[in-house]
């Protein structure tokens, strides 16, 4: 049996009293595509931040390829492909989009030590940049900064950020919030696009997009998972719709 | 790949294209623009030959500048201990000369630099774990304790008395100096042009568009795979080898050196000046020292008790007004004038 692209073992943490993750267990296989739920607070976010090194976990496992990466700081995680977007815009807001992209690319590719060649003399980088602006139709903007950019089109240049990365897991945090529906769809054709040996985990909250995306669904209710399957036995769960998809519990038709 | 899924017309697509790459393969390129303060630096050696001595004050003071644009301007390094390595470089020079009666120039600079520059990695890996208000705090302190090491030991550093007369070897050991300054003026211009050659360099590279990542975003970076600590540490070391060279310079120049280079005046002016010219722009340390420092020369003849009340309008000015500095002020009457054409 191949090794997960990502494992989760035992995942402990609390924020003073308040334990926020308790016994997570998450495995993402090679390729996986699988959504992360439940009600705010549950400790979704968190369970990112842990998984990237963002945060530090006080008991458990995190191990990516097999590797213990536990101990391991946030920048060597992402070096070694485990990229994330976040649920709140963290850009380069003073940068042209282009620039946002091209600094992945850049430190993706361990240019970042270079003092002395200018950086547009390094087309290669500017080409494949501007692929995944194409990819998120951000061409025309390439040249405004981000914070000249609606809030939806900065959703989408967080996207082009973590594509850059070339990631063997991608953790996307809600990566359609705050977008507007008419380009929603944007995100999940690239999305779906990508190779799918990529292991991707993503935390959503329109059942939509869940639903049309995930092969297994995770949920998670106040810091433990509640239990997981496939997004057909998510929907016939009982107890899931009484913790979480009460109010939509009348799609359930759909699967039913 | 993801980039065949799109599909707006492809013509428009690859114009945009086009101009995005032809800004930013042109974005490092020399401007004509930029020749400007360097004439100006020349033309002041020839209308005003009996202000060189100030002439050449002006200018390591804009070196000094230039050093706090690299971690301030383009890092977002806040820091209120600058003098440090000013003050570390002078003394270099002047230990050297007083103690050691080694003088010659050249290799005085690079001896600076290589010590401030250590004294900078040092600090800066401890320090630059921190940032805000704790940074400003242990930066500040680390200026003090190195002068109050310095009159711990004023028979080795002479002091507040400083140490005075000192004499430098002629420049490559032929240009004398002269009491005009004219042979410092040109030598401190063209140290300046190097090491601004150099910065420019950096500022436009990878490593530079890093600092400026860091500064807009430092948990981007993290998520993107820089590693950030090692980055501050890398342009923390070179802008504390930068200001040694300035802090050296000014004591080859004044041929004088007392512990008042590592005073918080000296920090707190440097960084005056380069806010006054505007951050993150290269020009901007020239523009805010020249401005600086030819006001303050102004004020103080005019009113040798009040002068400070004219630096203070001004900056009182300059933060209502040029919150981006001057040469964003005149940025932004530039595009101001702009709109007009069609």
């Amino acid at each position: 049996m191949s090794v997960a692209a990502l494992q989760v073992q035992g995942l402990n943490r609390a924020f003073g009293a308040l334990p926020v993750t308790r016994d997570v267990d998450l495995t993402l296989e090679k390729g996986a595509r699988r959504a992360l739920i439940g009600p705010n607070g549950a400790g979704k976010t968190t369970l990112v931040n842990l998984i990237t090194g963002a945060l530090k976990p006080h008991s458990g496992r995190v191990l990516l390829d097999g590797e213990d990466i536990t101990l391991t700081g946030q920048a060597e995680r992402a070096r070694r492909g485990l990229a994330r977007t976040f649920q709140i815009n963290q850009l380069f807001r003073g940068l042209p989009v282009l620039q946002n992209v091209g600094m992945a690319i850049s430190e993706r590719d361990g240019h970042g030590n270079n003092m002395w060649r200018p950086l547009g003399s390094s087309r290669v980088i500017m080409d494949e940049a501007l692929d995944y602006l194409d990819a998120l139709r951000l061409t025309d903007d390439a040249l405004k900064l981000v914070r000249e950019l609606p809030y939806g089109r900065q959703r989408l240049v967080e996207i082009a950020i973590a594509l850059a990365q070339k990631p063997r897991v991608l953790l996307l945090d809600e990566p359609a919030a705050g977008v507007p529906s008419s380009e929603t769809h944007l995100i999940l054709d690239v999305v779906a696009s990508l190779d799918p040996d990529i292991a991707i985990l993503i935390i959503e909250h329109d059942m939509d997009v869940v639903f049309r995306f995930a092969k297994e669904i995770t949920v998670l209710v106040q810091g433990a998972v509640f239990t997981q399957g496939t997004p057909e036995e998510i929907m016939a769960n009982a107890a899931v719709r009484a913790v979480y998809l009460g109010e939509e519990s009348h799609r359930g038709g759909r699967h039913g | 790949m993801a980039a065949s899924e799109a599909k707006p017309p492809a013509a428009a697509r690859s114009q945009a294209r086009e101009r995005a790459v032809a800004y930013l393969t042109s974005r490092h390129r020399f401007r004509l623009a930029e020749v400007l303060p360097w004439v100006l630096a020349l033309a002041a050696y020839f209308l005003l030959p009996d202000r060189m001595t100030f002439g050449g004050q002006v200018l390591i003071m804009v070196m000094f500048a230039l050093s706090l644009d690299l971690i301030l301007g383009y890092a977002g390094i806040v820091t209120l201990g600058h003098a440090a390595f000013f003050g570390i470089g002078a003394y270099t020079v002047g230990l050297l000369a007083a103690r050691l009666n080694y003088s010659e120039p050249i290799s005085g600079l690079i001896a600076a630099a290589l010590v401030a520059g250590l004294i900078g990695f040092i600090t800066g890996w401890f320090l630059l774990r921190y940032r805000g208000l704790t940074l400003l705090m242990l930066t500040l302190a680390t200026a003090i304790m190195l002068q109050e090491t310095g009159n711990l030991r004023s028979d080795i550093s002479g002091g507040y008395d400083g140490l005075p007369g000192l004499t430098i070897a002629p420049l490559f050991g032929v240009f004398q100096y002269d009491l005009y300054g004219h042979v410092n003026y040109l030598y401190v211009l063209g140290v300046l042009a190097v090491i601004f050659f150099f910065v420019r360099r950096l500022v436009y590279s990878p490593f530079g568009q890093a600092l400026t990542g860091i500064r807009e975003n430092v948990r981007r970076m993290h998520a993107i795979g820089s590693p950030v600590h090692r980055r501050l540490v890398t342009v923390y070391t070179i802008a504390a080898a930068i200001a040694g060279v300035a802090g050296a310079l000014f004591t080859q120049t004044n041929a004088y050196v007392t512990l008042t280079v590592f005073d918080f005046d000296v920090s707190a002016k440097v960084m005056v000046m380069l806010i006054l010219g505007g951050t993150g722009r290269l020009y901007g340390a020239f523009a805010g020292a020249v401005v600086y420092m030819v006001l303050e020369d102004y004020f103080s003849k005019l009113s040798p008790t009040f002068w400070q009340f004219g630096i203070g309008l001004l900056l009182v000015l300059a933060v209502l007004f040029a919150r981006r500095g001057l040469l964003g002020l005149i940025e932004d009457a530039g595009r101001y004038f702009a709109r007009g054409k069609p």
